[in-house]
């Protein structure tokens, strides 16, 4: 390959490296002020303006903590954990197209660079198969404590992983059926009109993706493996300093990552309406390099606007609903996710035989029907007043 | 007993399809969190706003002087004996020939000492008092103290200045109760 593109890409694969790491601590600090704000106070405010440098402090907190390793955990893989869970986080950033392409001369040559750290055509399988690693970042650090509320969290988080990824898959299958491609860059392309995105064309999908997702980065209403009130810290009870950091930071890293996914397969990724007319008029007025630049940069800006959403309701969900429990987890997962993404994926199929894209609002509206109906004709509550003791 | 009307009845009959979808109560739960996302916080940023505590806040202990400016007390003893902590302490002495525009009666506190680890902010020697001479003050709080000989508050600490009379007055002009001494002018 040209030294050049080779250059640009290693410079490209270093900025998305950094900013996922930037992204990923200040999620931390967003968590603690969207928390505060969601109940009624103002959240870290001391440490700089705003509380702006908490990441810092706490980072610096972190470093300085015991280093502790249990006597009788198994002490290479109680290392390994939060290696391989930081690991598989960090490389799914790869293959995230952030934007358009950014067009430069060199040496008298032109070229034309897509902002994307790798393009494959196998962007989703990727992203799938590094996520399902991550796993055993969790399950080998919660068996080597040698700790029974370890393990707990550990099989916990293996088995919801296990039963969420097949819906998961199910529900991505839709997609890649209407595009044809893996490619996370052509899926995009796909969505280029604002009534093509695939959160119009599949509404049912996205509902499932965005809750398996959440099931997917042990986020709250699923977060069954660190579960307080029953597993101590559930799969790093025993871990202190910065391997804890490294499990923590590892889940934010998720977090980003899966906001970028949601927002570039069923929310247009770095499109946005009337994107033609403004990267149309940008060309014309400042030329077809810097206009084509600049239009790109407005694309990654959008991006990462719509990832800043899907992380502020991450959060915003967190501190909304409950924790569910074992049982209702796994019958969500297995008796009404997988059977409806099944579905989801037959209607669209026989739509795509028509070439009719929208045929999943069939089920939204048979669904939201059968809903009307059922409670309808359920019986109304009557609240009987409380007997006085 | 019924204490309020918003208690619910629970039950647990089985769930209509529309509430075992979540998502209607679950659109609802975020309505509500993001309602309160924008509300204004009821924070008071302490160090650097101070909320006024009312006229009648019970803080630093004062002994009065009266319009003279002699000094009130006549060390009768009945606040130490109305401590419940038992932290007033107090040495009694005659007054002198001479001294009659120092001490207001015969007889005067010639030591005058208040515990303030022990000082639990009774105000039942303010109640106990029958010269008007000690008062725990609402416009200022004993500051912050980090060693032990710096909690015994003696006469130099606790008789009013002249240049600096407390005057309780319950009005809206006095609005804050700040904590630092150093702090005090700027508030008041």
């Amino acid at each position: 390959m040209d030294l050049t593109i080779l250059s640009t890409k290693g410079i490209i694969i270093l900025v998305v490296f950094g900013i996922t790491l930037l992204i990923a601590m200040y999620s931390t600090y967003a968590e603690r002020k969207v928390a505060a704000f969601l109940q009624d106070r103002i959240g870290p405010n001391r440490a700089g303006p705003w509380g702006l440098l908490q990441p810092v402090a706490d980072a610096g907190k972190m470093f300085f903590k015991e280093d502790f390793i249990p006597s009788q955990a198994s002490k290479w893989l109680f290392i390994l954990g939060p290696c391989l869970a930081i690991l598989t986080a960090l490389m799914s950033s790869a293959v995230i197209p952030f934007g358009d392409t950014i067009r430069f001369s060199w040496d008298s040559k032109n070229y034309e660079v897509a902002v994307q750290a790798i393009e494959i055509n196998i962007g989703v399988l990727y992203i799938f198969g590094v996520v399902s690693l991550g796993v055993y970042g969790i399950m080998v650090g919660g068996w080597a404590s040698n700790n029974k509320f370890s393990l707990l969290g550990a099989i916990r988080a293996a088995s919801q992983n296990i039963s969420y990824e097949i819906a998961l898959g199910l529900s991505l299958i839709a997609i890649l059926m209407m595009t044809g491609s893996l490619s996370l860059r052509a899926i995009i392309d796909e969505q280029a009109s604002f009534f093509e995105w695939n959160v119009f064309t599949q509404p049912l999908g996205f509902i499932i993706f965005l809750t398996c997702a959440f099931a997917e980065c042990n986020r709250t209403p699923f977060d069954l493996p660190e579960c307080e009130t029953e597993l101590v810290g559930g799969y790093h009870t025993e871990y202190s300093s910065m391997k804890l950091g490294f499990y923590l930071f590892a889940e934010y890293i998720n977090m980003f990552v899966s906001s970028a996914f949601i927002s570039a397969l069923y929310f247009g990724g770095f499109h946005y309406p009337f994107m033609d007319l403004v990267s149309g008029a940008l060309e014309n007025s400042l030329g077809a390099v810097a206009g084509h630049n600049v239009a790109t940069l407005i694309g990654v800006v959008v991006f990462f606007g719509k990832i800043f959403f899907f992380i502020f309701f991450f959060m915003w969900v967190r501190w909304t609903l409950p924790r569910f429990r074992y049982d209702q987890l796994m019958n969500l997962g297995w008796k009404t996710f997988i059977p409806l993404s099944i579905l989801n994926v037959v209607i669209t199929g026989a739509g795509l035989l028509f070439n009719f894209k929208y045929s999943t609002w069939l089920i939204a509206i048979v669904m939201i029907v059968l809903a009307v109906m059922s409670s309808a004709r359920a019986p109304k509550r009557t609240v009987v007043p409380q007997q006085t003791v | 007993m019924q204490l309020t009307n918003r208690s619910k009845q629970v039950s647990n009959k089985e769930m209509t399809l529309a509430e075992k979808m979540y998502l209607p109560a679950v659109i609802g739960g975020l309505a509500i969190t993001i309602r309160h996302f924008f509300r204004k916080k009821p924070t008071i940023q302490y160090p650097e706003v101070k909320k006024y505590l009312g006229p009648i806040y019970r803080g630093h202990h004062v002994l009065k002087r009266d319009e003279q400016g002699r000094e009130r007390c006549t060390a009768c003893g009945l606040c130490a004996v109305a401590c419940p902590a038992e932290a007033i302490s107090m040495v009694a002495a005659e007054r002198k020939k001479g001294e009659e525009s120092l001490y207001r009666e015969e007889k005067y506190a010639a030591v005058y000492e208040i515990n303030m680890l022990r000082c639990i902010f009774c105000g039942l020697c303010e109640e106990a008092c029958p010269k008007q001479a000690v008062y725990l003050r609402h416009d200022r709080m004993v500051p912050v103290f980090q060693e032990r000989d710096e909690v015994i508050y003696g006469k130099d600490r606790l008789v009013e200045k002249m240049d600096d009379r407390y005057v309780r007055i319950a009005s809206s002009e006095v609005q804050a109760t700040p904590t630092e001494p150093s702090l005090t002018r700027a508030a008041t």
